[in-house]
């Protein structure tokens, strides 16, 4: 049955290169912008405009083909297979970054302190964590776990039983928990969102946290703010897929794009959990 | 069922001609065709850099270029090759052959294969025109140290998002290509009836998913060091500029069997045709190749041994790093093995093939040698080092990339290429890379430092041989660009099957491979 239908191979595309300028505006507005040349921002405004277009055009464009039945079985397959490693790929990205934690948390701060760097250069320096660094006069207060992070830890795994639940009403063809339990999921992770909005701005006025706090500002704002990046990513996907909902979009046997999106939303769930325990915790 | 696929197939009719044909197309064939002339052009861009270096070294003191240019001329030749030359040519062949191998009927995902090589040449234009900002490209080298990558100019920043954007294209064509071979294959070809240079790639663009984006977070951290007041490689803010090194390394190593695996299978098709015999140990090749990806991953520091480590670090690192000598070592005995008692030919794929298992078997040995900690640290940064990966990269990588390009030529273009001007091309690449890099190694045991624009007067002599032999060398590849342009307009027609001892499906297809293959899955016995 599998090769009854032979593989969908799309017409030739607009999408890619459209694509292709988008990001190469975007690299150039980005340089110019980081290196104040005036024509910066506008740049980099033209290409993410680009990209935008780009993405309702050939996301679009997808969701046509499947509505059309043009995926079958064997382009399910391909479907899952690729979003699985994409995923991987993320995971590896977000490992560079703890990895830079953990090399800072267990090896450079401590060399710093000790040895002959602690006792001729930096003699006052105590190593410790959460701690800025050597160089660093100014201080700050860590962010502490058990308030907003904790919080934010409840709201995302509850949006990820909701999420399970719009999936399984999805499943039994009950349209009405799908649209509810996919719209809980968006609200949960607008909430996340705000609060860590909220969060960020207590740490830049109340707390003296900022990325140029040492070893602990960067890999809290580098890790937390990708963590946020994908869940913002996440979140106009899941919205994407509300509407796509609303209108009708998917069956109970034929719904990869749903699926997709719900892997990625667990996925951010875990990576959130390990920046609980690791970054806010220990 | 025939209404479907006629629906399905409906642009096999109307498909756009002219410029828009290869900016919309979404053909393997296309696709693959266009990374293999984007990487040609950036192989030429890079050796012009390289000759710039040359030219610089033909003779001590400085001659031509500040050096901070010339700084700039070996970081952009580096980045060029890498990214521009050897790992879009590798995508290139993946992207012709893997569907002609498995008799798939295209890549898994047509659409985004077309945006991973339109990703390329935005990127290369960012690489490319950071010579002209103020400060010029960045001279860091093409691992992009801190603390000099923190505080170059803005030629830097170009650099780090073309790094970027060629890492979003690599990961994209690396899923491409793994989902097409685990999805696409016709009935019947098992795992382990692949084609070697298909599990090559599958094993490839598996290391590629997992290193691409620790590059992109090293790149990151740097552009947060260089413009958003982070302190990761700031040892003042408890940072440190060997965290660099780690991360980039933990990319970088499993990034140079990214460049070598597949010139492992593209040998691996060659050699078995030529000697007319089946390859030789099939499942220890695939099992060697595995092996070889997974310990990639547990080397990396090996590139580091002069930054400080502990003596437990040191010998872990040497020891993990020589055992990789062991899968190696299969391999080139594998290589050997079915050339013994074969009845052998010398056409010019087959030379480039014997050519890369000597010249590349010692790559491999020097590879040995600085592997060995101790003598590591004495050689570290010298022209011994840039002896050791030019032979595994040119005579590697690169002889396997010119390889499978006289093999595969009659299957693209219908046309056999014109035999003596390609063997004067290997004869003549043969000679010019050893003149250019044997005495490189006598250079660096002698301590001369690589990345340096004037050098002490003992080296004078070693120096002007390199720099005659790499002009040559360079010379040597416009007679490659004859040979193809030759083939593409015409010569004796090729029939399906070229070569007599080739077995994969690709020789069943007429030559040129229709634009459209195997839209029904042939059956594999």
């Amino acid at each position: 049955m599998q090769h009854a239908q032979a593989y969908y191979v799309p017409s030739p595309s607009k999408w890619p290169i459209v694509g292709s300028v988008a990001l190469l505006f975007m690299g150039f507005g980005a340089a110019f912008l980081m290196n104040d040349i005036p024509a910066g921002p506008w740049v980099l405004l033209v290409g993410f405009a680009i990209l935008v277009w780009m993405m309702f055009g050939w996301f679009g464009e997808v969701a046509r083909e499947s509505e059309a039945g043009k995926y079958g079985p064997q382009e399910d397959i391909s479907f899952r297979w690729s979003m699985s490693w994409f995923i991987f790929s993320e995971v590896m990205f977000f490992a560079a970054f703890f990895g830079a934690l953990f090399y800072m948390r267990a090896l450079s701060v401590p060399d710093l302190a000790s040895g002959a760097t602690g006792e001729y250069l930096w003699t006052s320096f105590k190593a410790g964590w959460p701690v800025s660094g050597p160089g660093i006069d100014e201080t700050f207060t860590a962010m502490g776990p058990w308030g907003i992070p904790a919080i934010n830890t409840l709201i995302l795994l509850t949006s990820g039983v909701t999420v399970t639940w719009a999936h399984h009403a999805l499943k039994h063809n009950n349209r009405g928990q799908l649209n509810l339990g996919l719209f809980l999921t968006i609200a949960l992770g607008v909430v996340f969102l705000c609060l860590q909005v909220y969060e960020y701005v207590h740490a830049f006025h109340e707390l003296n946290l900022t990325l140029g706090m040492g070893a602990y500002g960067a890999t809290f704002f580098m890790l937390t703010g990708f963590h946020g990046f994908h869940v913002t990513i996440g979140t106009l996907m899941l919205i994407v897929m509300l509407f796509r909902c609303l209108a009708g979009h998917f069956k109970p046997e034929h719904h990869f794009a749903f699926e997709a999106v719900s892997w990625y939303w667990h996925f951010v769930d875990v990576v959130w959990l390990m920046l609980f325990v690791l970054v806010y915790w220990l | 069922m025939e209404a479907v696929h006629g629906h399905d197939h409906a642009h096999d009719h109307h498909h756009p001609t002219g410029i828009t044909r290869w900016l919309t197309t979404t053909n393997h064939k296309d696709i693959g065709s266009m990374y293999l002339w984007f990487s040609f052009t950036m192989f030429i861009t890079g050796g012009i850099l390289a000759l710039g270096i040359r030219a610089e070294l033909f003779q001590p003191g400085l001659q031509l270029w500040k050096p901070e240019f010339f700084n700039q001329l070996t970081t952009m030749h580096g980045l060029m090759m890498v990214f521009g030359a050897i790992m879009p040519a590798f995508v290139g062949f993946a992207n012709w052959q893997i569907p002609l191998m498995i008799g798939a009927s295209d890549m898994a995902f047509a659409r985004m294969n077309n945006f991973s090589f339109w990703l390329l040449p935005p990127a290369a234009l960012l690489l490319a025109s950071s010579f002209f900002v103020p400060g010029g490209a960045t001279g860091a080298g093409w691992t992009l140290y801190a603390p000099l990558s923190v505080q170059q100019g803005m030629g830097m920043d170009l650099a780090i998002f073309a790094v970027h954007i060629m890492g979003a294209s690599s990961i994209m064509g690396s899923i491409n290509i793994i989902v097409t071979i685990l999805n696409m294959r016709a009935p019947g070809m098992t795992l382990m009836k692949m084609p070697l240079f298909v599990w090559t790639w599958l094993i490839t663009a598996y290391l590629l998913i997992a290193v691409m984006p620790v590059l992109a977070g090293a790149v990151t951290m740097l552009l947060t060091d260089r413009h958003f007041g982070t302190n990761f490689f700031n040892a003042a803010g408890g940072g440190d500029p060997v965290l660099y090194q780690h991360v980039f390394w933990f990319f970088g190593h499993p990034e140079v069997y990214i460049m070598i695996l597949p010139a492992f299978g593209i040998v691996s098709q060659v050699i078995p045709t030529f000697a007319r015999k089946p390859l030789f140990g099939y499942a220890s090749m695939v099992y060697a190749t595995a092996s070889i990806a997974i310990l990639s991953f547990i080397v990396w520091a090996h590139h580091m041994f002069v930054t400080g480590m502990p003596a437990a670090g040191q010998l872990f690192f040497m020891y993990a790093t020589m055992l990789i000598a062991v899968p190696t070592g299969v391999k080139v005995f594998n290589w050997v093995a079915t050339m013994w008692k074969g009845s052998m030919t010398f056409e010019t794929p087959m030379l480039f093939s014997v050519g890369f298992l000597f010249v590349f078997t010692m790559g491999g040995f020097t590879g040995l040698v600085c592997a060995v900690a101790p003598i590591d640290i004495q050689i570290q940064d010298t022209y011994y080092v840039v002896a050791h990966f030019h032979y595994v990269l040119v005579a590697g990588s690169l002889f396997a990339l010119f390889s499978g390009t006289y093999f595969w030529l009659p299957k693209w273009t219908g046309h056999m290429y014109d035999e003596k001007l390609g063997k004067l091309h290997f004869w003549l690449s043969m000679i010019f890379f050893n003149m250019t890099f044997f005495v490189m190694h006598f250079l660096g045991l002698a301590g001369m430092p690589r990345r340096i624009p004037d050098y002490s007067q003992q080296f004078a002599d070693f120096n002007m041989i390199a720099s005659i032999g790499a002009f040559g060398f360079g010379l040597t590849q416009l007679i490659f660009l004859a040979v193809i342009i030759k083939c593409i307009k015409g010569g004796p027609k090729a029939p399906a099957k070229p070569w007599e001892g080739a077995d994969t499906l690709e020789w069943t297809l007429p030559s040129p491979a229709p634009y459209h293959t195997f839209e029904t899955p042939p059956v594999v016995k």
